[in-house]
């Protein structure tokens, strides 16, 4: 095939391109034209299909986006808000940690285990890009019915993916959460959330600048793998005499992240580079269009000079390869030998792939021949921008109007004990550790906390036990019902789990899965989301520091639950002080927060197979009010756990579960409501009993409703008038659920 | 005490070891796998993780190291050293130690916090208990299930080479619940928990890997 160069493009304006096969639309080719003034080469055209992609470009989104940065609060902790890899908040003694949240969930779902794996390896290195050594990883999952066939081909190759590629990077998985629901047949969502931390001087940045400066790729070599991940099986329609269509899905090689991240690290450290970006969706086409783009705009590749491993590879597979475990630096000439010093100390493959120069356009050349020649900014950041039409669904009002409230509600004390039974050994509620003892929590030798604890806890700094907290939650039923303050809830939710630690939540991330915006009523649950993430996080005054966008997680009209995960990052001044989970000895058990009968959205409701109603008022101020309850109070505090899927109920069984201990509760009022609402802003408390009156009375005066539950002992669980049972009985069926279901 | 802890690429747990050095009143001092200069350390650790991504087979690649090529005539002459998950199966490797770990029975990757039992407390890394010790310290890793021949594990049993076994259920099929052995002389101790993320109740289950460390301490060299 005759090589496209911007010479042939120019003499042959009328050559028929495979825009449409690239996943562009008409009007967006047409604009390529406009920019260009002539025809794209097919370099150019493969470089604008996969950056202006949905999933590149956020051409659905911004729109709605937008409101973080309109809607922002004042924060003096954020250091590097969105745009960049990842955000970056101020942690105080000098620290930086950044995080952010990505979905991989389509690839997963063709190959579970590679799928999930680069997800990991990918965040990963958006991470490490930012300066940081990645300290932690938390992988949100959703997951079609448990018991379907299909869920036992994903599940297990997810799960396996996630500690394949993160056991081996020397980074602890240390949370996240497991869903089960219907509407994620065919679509599981793999979320992953990476840690980072780094001191303040050391945060690097996304952009070549400094004409002269020198590109360096380095990393692993660029393969077939992945071409046009982000937009469509691409392959074929450059040539078509080639036989084998390419695997979308990229493979990763843990091993070579690991030698990637020290290092990078080393190299961070002698301050070699002036700006970095790793290679992930949309490989080479990404990584030169945002650097140049963000630098001054001039920058000249020979592209030829790729370290490749397929020697068959054209111009266009390797401007869009995904390769994974690549990244590309920007390295003052001076500095070069010491950064190539450095990669040789690793064996780490690094190539000068080309120069900073002082024009405006990303200049691409192969074996000498122009191939590429654009104004970055058009390539990387002036994609299309879709205003989608958005409506509340018809269904809707049916939908709210049919509430769980008015189910029949067990009443007797067999049918209480039976529903509770039923409720803490149903795939949604049951104990994880299958799951969790696949991920190696304890590397790094820093993490205090862990799932199944509400936030992972991890020290930053062994001399001052600096530390940091952190969790991602997320209802979609909530989020179906309403999608706005189905957020709210998330958010609330995410921030109380860091709140139990004692911990001051200090900024927000976000994943945001949902089905396809060319419906108007998605696009509707979207625009909702979004402006309930923005609302709150004011009103919270949280920073939304960065975050994701997953649209198309739909089979055929049938989109899965708004998905909304919510991260929460708070800092903890001294990680001795971090309120635990499980406590030990006779504690009395005291609930903060008000119940009221709300199930509509609740995990009760789901296994009762109802979805309606309105979920549960939300009311952030109040979840403020508590996290400085937590604050102030943590060294009065045995023991907490928040209250959320299951209500009381699931909440108490967890706590003693992993206390090792049975108690006497007495409820007053409904058992019932008591037992199973889940009304938001509610956590329980372990608390000496000598401490107790004096905890109480804190709480009163800052507004907060207790209810003095009972005390921990014994190794029965006795609830009066509901349920007497011992908690070997009650330990067995909240622990055999997954294993029965999962194990080979 | 000078500690050497060794880096191959894809090591992970050398920060965790070197702590535990530290921890137990050590100096510890990071030795490079391209490196063949002991640098005069009192011992050696290898610590976990998966170096040379364990290609091939886990710890065959680090056998040929530059490093393991100073570390092996040394510790045939005494040296105490210790490997720890993948130092355990470089030692293997590496004929320090006999016989081989392989895939756990379950077939993927556990970590969790487990029981094992001191069954030698005359080596160099494990003076500091007293036998029939249970400690509790976690154990994570995809291949640690110890295997060898009838003749080997006779003989390991027999001369009282094995160090640990785990408590209560086999959780990866070893032989004989074999979590540790030691070589004829005790100065080369493979164990396939992690005794160094179990020095701290902050950031580990317990303390009781401490001892391994503070053994070390105590020998006389």
């Amino acid at each position: 095939m005759m090589l496209d160069t911007v010479a042939r493009a120019t003499s042959t304006p009328e050559l028929n391109q495979p825009w449409r096969e690239l996943g562009l639309k008409e009007d967006e080719y047409q604009r390529i034209r406009e920019i260009l003034g002539r025809r794209p080469t097919s370099s150019e055209l493969a470089m604008y299909s996969v950056m202006w992609s949905e999933h590149c470009s956020y051409k659905s989104s911004k729109v709605h986006l937008r409101q973080f940065g309109e809607k922002a609060p004042k924060s003096d902790a954020l250091l590097v808000g969105i745009g960049e890899n990842a955000g970056v908040v101020d942690v105080g003694q000098g620290y930086a940690v950044t995080f952010k949240v990505e979905s991989h969930n389509h690839p997963s779902f063709i190959e579970p285990y590679q799928g999930a794996a680069t997800g990991v390896g990918g965040i990963v290195r958006d991470i490490l890009t930012m300066g940081a050594r990645p300290i932690a990883i938390l992988d949100p999952l959703r997951f079609g019915p448990a018991d379907a066939a299909d869920t036992k081909r994903v599940l297990p190759g997810v799960i396996a993916g996630i500690g394949g590629y993160g056991n081996c990077i020397g980074v602890p998985t240390v949370g996240g959460e497991v869903i089960f629901d219907d509407s994620y047949s065919g679509n599981p969502l793999v979320n992953a959330l990476c840690v980072g931390v780094m001191k303040h001087e050391d945060i690097k940045l996304a952009k070549a600048s400094g004409a002269g400066n020198l590109v360096v790729l380095f990393g692993a070599k660029t393969g077939g793998d992945g071409i046009g991940g982000v937009s469509v099986l691409a392959s074929e329609t450059f040539d078509d005499k080639k036989a084998t269509k390419r695997p979308a899905v990229q493979v990763g090689d843990p091993f070579t992240e690991k030698v990637l991240i020290e290092c990078s690290l080393e190299i961070f450290k002698e301050d070699l580079v002036v700006g970095i970006q790793d290679l992930g969706g949309a490989g080479l086409s990404c990584a030169t269009s945002e650097l140049a783009s963000a630098g001054t705009g001039g920058m000249h590749v020979e592209l030829d000079r790729v370290p490749l491993r397929d020697a068959n590879l054209s111009p266009e597979e390797i401007l869009m390869s995904e390769s994974q475990e690549r990244m590309c630096a920007v390295v003052p000439p001076e500095k070069v030998e010491r950064f190539m010093e450095l990669c040789k100390k690793w064996d780490v493959v690094a190539t000068v792939i080309g120069q900073v120069t002082s024009g405006k356009h990303l200049e691409i050349t192969w074996h000498g021949e122009l191939i590429v020649d654009v104004p970055p900014r058009t390539v990387a950041h002036d994609g299309p921008v879709y205003n989608r039409p958005f409506t509340r669904p018809s269904w809707q009002g049916e939908l709210v109007a049919n509430g769980a409230e008015n189910l029949p509600r067990p009443r007797s004390e067999s049918a209480l004990a039976d529903a509770i039974l039923t409720l803490i050994s149903s795939p949604n509620i049951s104990d994880k550790s299958w799951i969790t003892s696949q991920y190696d929590k304890y590397v790094q030798g820093n993490t205090i906390a862990a799932g199944p604890c509400d936030a992972a806890v991890i020290r930053i700094d062994e001399s001052t036990f600096l530390g940091v907290a952190v969790a991602t939650d997320c209802n979609g039923r909530f989020c179906k019902l309403d999608p706005y303050e189905g957020t709210q809830l998330a958010l609330a939710e995410s921030f109380r789990n860091v709140a139990v630690t004692g911990a001051k939540p200090l900024a927000i991330t976000n994943c945001l899965n949902f089905g396809s915006p060319e419906d108007a009523g998605v696009m509707w649950q979207f625009a909702e989301s979004v402006r309930a993430l923005a609302d709150g996080a004011l009103e919270m005054g949280l920073p939304v520091t960065g975050g994701n966008v997953s649209f198309y997680n739909q089979t055929g009209a049938v989109a899965i639950l708004p998905t909304p995960v919510i991260g929460v990052l708070g800092v903890i001044d001294d990680v001795r002080k971090a309120i635990p989970y499980k406590f030990s000895g006779v504690k009395e058990l005291i609930l903060l927060g008000e119940t009221f009968e709300e199930f509509s959205g609740g995990e009760w409701a789901h296994l009762q197979g109802h979805l309606g109603g309105l979920p549960p008022r939300v009311d952030l101020k109040r979840e403020m009010i508590l996290a400085q309850f937590m604050h102030a109070q943590r060294d009065f505090i045995s023991a907490a756990h928040d209250l959320s899927d299951g209500g009381l109920a699931v909440a108490l069984i967890e706590m003693l579960l992993h206390s090792q201990m049975g108690a006497k509760i007495s409820i007053h009022g409904d058992p019932f409501t008591q037992l199973f609402s889940e009304s938001t802003g509610r956590i329980l408390l372990a608390v000496n009993p000598e401490d107790s009156n004096y905890l109480v009375g804190k709480a009163t005066d800052a507004g907060i409703t207790t209810t003095r539950l009972g005390e921990s002992g014994g190794e029965n669980l006795e609830i009066s008038g509901v349920l007497s049972m011992s908690m070997l009985h009650i330990r067995e069926a909240n622990q055999g659920t997954i294993p029965a279901l999962f194990t080979a | 005490m000078r500690v050497g802890v060794v880096t191959f690429p894809g090591t992970l747990d050398d920060h965790d070891a070197a702590r535990a050095v530290r921890f137990a009143g050590g100096e510890a001092l990071s030795l490079w796998h391209g490196d063949s200069d002991l640098q005069g350390v009192a011992g050696v650790i290898l610590p976990g993780g998966f170096s040379y991504g364990d290609y091939l087979r886990c710890g065959a690649i680090a056998r040929f190291s530059p490093i393991m090529s100073a570390i092996i005539p040394a510790a045939e002459k005494g040296l105490p050293v210790l490997g720890i998950c993948n130092g355990f199966q470089v030692l293997c490797e590496s004929h320090l130690l006999p016989g081989a770990l392989t895939r756990n029975s379950e077939l993927h990757f556990l970590c969790r916090d487990q029981e094992i039992e001191i069954v030698n407390n005359e080596s160099a890394w494990t003076s500091d208990f007293s036998n029939g010790e249970r400690i509790i310290i976690p154990l994570k890793n995809g291949e640690g299930s110890f295997q060898c021949d009838d003749r080997t594990l006779n003989e390991l049993e027999s001369n009282n080479r094995v160090i640990a076994r785990y408590v209560g259920l086999n959780p990866n099929g070893s032989r004989n619940s074999i979590a540790g052995i030691t070589n004829a002389r005790g100065n080369v101790v493979g164990v396939m928990p992690h005794p160094e993320h179990a020095v701290d109740p902050l950031t580990g289950p317990t303390a009781d890997g401490l001892a391994f460390f503070t053994s070390l301490m105590k020998t006389r060299i």
